[in-house]
């Protein structure tokens, strides 16, 4: 590594570290692309195999190269933007999703040091770029100059709102219990306690004590992704699409990239945050990236099986279970897990 | 020049545009967008300054839900530009008097400096966190203004609830609770007819 760093010295000077920091975006955009149009591989298969079919399976052994296949085809197509639409910010809303779904990554810890950008309020950075990516569905469904555009993208702005609401409740929990907003931090404060002592880490971890919680981002999580059982602003049976239901090729492509890239982003943080991270979960194994990934695809594959499993809720009843069911839970929990910090049986010292 | 005033410039510059557009902008929607860029700028400059927790609040809290509220009422509604556009001159004398006002209030703050002896400027200790300090002096010092402000939030929200309140609805409005425990026996019935012949 050393000798690394003092050959891009004397290649590129005083540049350098910004030279390597492009590098390091670039390794960890490039796995995340690839991890995308995997992912999408990943769920046409597991779907499948739910429904006793079998999936993709005709381009490539196994239909290994169906993504690639797909992403070159949309590179392909034409853009066709709508006669009457707002042809700037047409072009634009689709790079807001992308763009979001992208930046947040800049903060996400892979191992203790293995960290782009180790800032202090990691978390806070990431709701706050997240919370950006709803303006690439308000603003694709309005310029779109389409009814159905329109209805979806209402529909997801009202139900990405409310459940923000939810989910940073539950977040605050974490917070309370690891008294930092960095995420490594966040991941080292859970490898400690009773049970990891005994060296049955995974229930030291975030999960066991803050269980509603956990439910509750999980489930918050799944809606703010627009994904079924929420998928209320893609409503293939009643809106078509929804707000990309004028995109074609690439622009339409982007629309799916951040939203797996999201889907990815919301398994990385719930593994971070109350699954351990990339700590073992048991004592005699050793700590490493590969826990990370293990858990990131577990919770992944909980959103395919959701798909596959669960029909589609009705829009009050969303709105409801957001507004009424979680958080009244997320608040009695906060007061539980402060009333537990300041009793003595407090175990996060 | 250094390299941290070069961005302060050029996020100042990207700001004084989108402020400027969001009242000249013909589209409502294309003003509340330049509206969302001068708040996200607005926050660049305050990392700038190293007020990382003022940074991120005002993106999360205005860019990401404030506005997408406001996006969202100003595309349900039918603005016609030029009929708002019609008092422009009878409106312009009170409206100067407000801004001159306002440069005035700023230039006494920015200016103080040259009118008195500064306050010790506010250095920031390396390895202090921000988000950290603020929420130890909120709860502490400042625990009273800081309860007073959430009581006139939460006034201002039981309002809004009371305004918009039309009291119990008299249409069939389903209990989901009830729903959810219906059984198909209690809502279908299943009839043999026999064949009607003719």
């Amino acid at each position: 590594m050393d000798a690394l760093m003092h050959f891009g010295t004397g290649l590129f000077g005083a540049a350098w570290p910004a030279v390597w920091t492009l590098v390091k975006i670039v390794l960890i955009v490039a796995p995340l692309m690839l991890g995308v149009a995997y992912l999408t591989y990943f769920e046409r298969k597991v779907i499948g195999f739910m429904q006793v079919r079998i999936g993709p399976n005709r381009t490539g052994p196994f239909g290994l190269i169906q993504p690639i296949a797909d992403g070159l085809k949309l590179l392909f197509k034409e853009i066709i933007v709508p006669s009457s639409a707002n042809k700037g910010i047409f072009l634009i809303a689709p790079m807001l999703a992308i763009a979001s779904a992208l930046a947040a990554w800049a903060v996400v810890p892979f191992t203790d040091t293995l960290v782009l950008a180790n800032i202090d309020a990691s978390l806070l950075y990431i709701m706050a770029i997240t919370s950006m990516g709803v303006y690439g569905v308000i603003l694709s469904g309005w310029a779109s100059n389409s009814k159905y555009a329109f209805l979806g993208a209402m529909r997801s702005a009202a139900q990405m709102v409310s459940y923000e609401v939810a989910m940073g409740f539950s977040l605050i929990g974490v917070l309370m219990v690891s008294n930092s907003l960095n995420l490594v931090a966040i991941v080292n404060g859970q490898q400690s306690g009773l049970f990891a002592s005994y060296g049955l880490n995974f229930l030291s971890w975030n999960w066991l004590p803050l269980l509603p919680m956990f439910v509750v981002y999980l489930i918050a999580g799944t809606a703010e992704l627009n994904r079924a059982p929420f998928d209320v602003a893609e409503g293939e049976s009643e809106i078509v699409a929804g707000f990309h239901v004028e995109y074609s090729g690439m622009a339409f492509a982007l629309f799916f990239l951040a939203e797996y890239a999201n889907m990815i982003l919301v398994a990385t943080l719930t593994s971070l945050l109350f699954l351990g991270g990339w700590s073992s979960p048991v004592g005699f194994l050793p700590d490493g990236i590969v826990w990370l990934f293990a858990k990131i695809c577990s919770v992944l594959f909980l959103y395919l099986w959701f798909r596959a499993t669960f029909p589609r809720y009705r829009y009050d009843q969303i709105m409801r279970l957001g507004w009424k069911v979680f958080l009244p839970i997320c608040l009695i929990w906060l007061v539980v897990v402060g009333v537990w910090m300041m009793s003595p049986l407090n175990i996060w010292k | 020049m250094d390299f941290q005033t070069l961005v302060f410039f050029f996020l100042s510059a990207i700001l004084v545009f989108a402020a400027l557009r969001v009242i000249t902008a013909r589209n409502p929607v294309h003003a509340a967008l330049h509206l969302i860029l001068a708040f996200f700028t607005c926050g660049g400059i305050w990392a700038l300054l190293q007020a990382e927790f003022l940074a991120i609040a005002i993106i999360l809290v205005y860019v990401g839900a404030v506005m997408v509220l406001f996006l969202f009422v100003v595309m349900m509604l039918d603005v016609n530009i030029d009929r708002i556009r019609q008092g422009f001159w009878s409106y312009l004398p009170l409206g100067a008097v407000l801004g001159l006002l306002m440069v005035l209030e700023m230039g006494l703050v920015l200016g103080s400096r040259h009118l008195q002896k500064p306050a010790a400027a506010a250095a920031v200790a390396p390895g202090v966190s921000n988000t950290k300090e603020i929420g130890a002096l909120m709860f502490t010092d400042f625990v009273y203004p800081f309860e007073l402000a959430s009581i006139v939030l939460l006034v201002g929200m039981v309002a809004a609830i009371v305004l918009t309140y039309r009291g119990p609805k008299k249409t069939k409005n389903t209990n989901p609770n009830q729903q959810v425990f219906v059984k198909a026996k209690d809502r279908v019935r299943v009839l043999q007819m026999p064949v009607e012949k003719d």
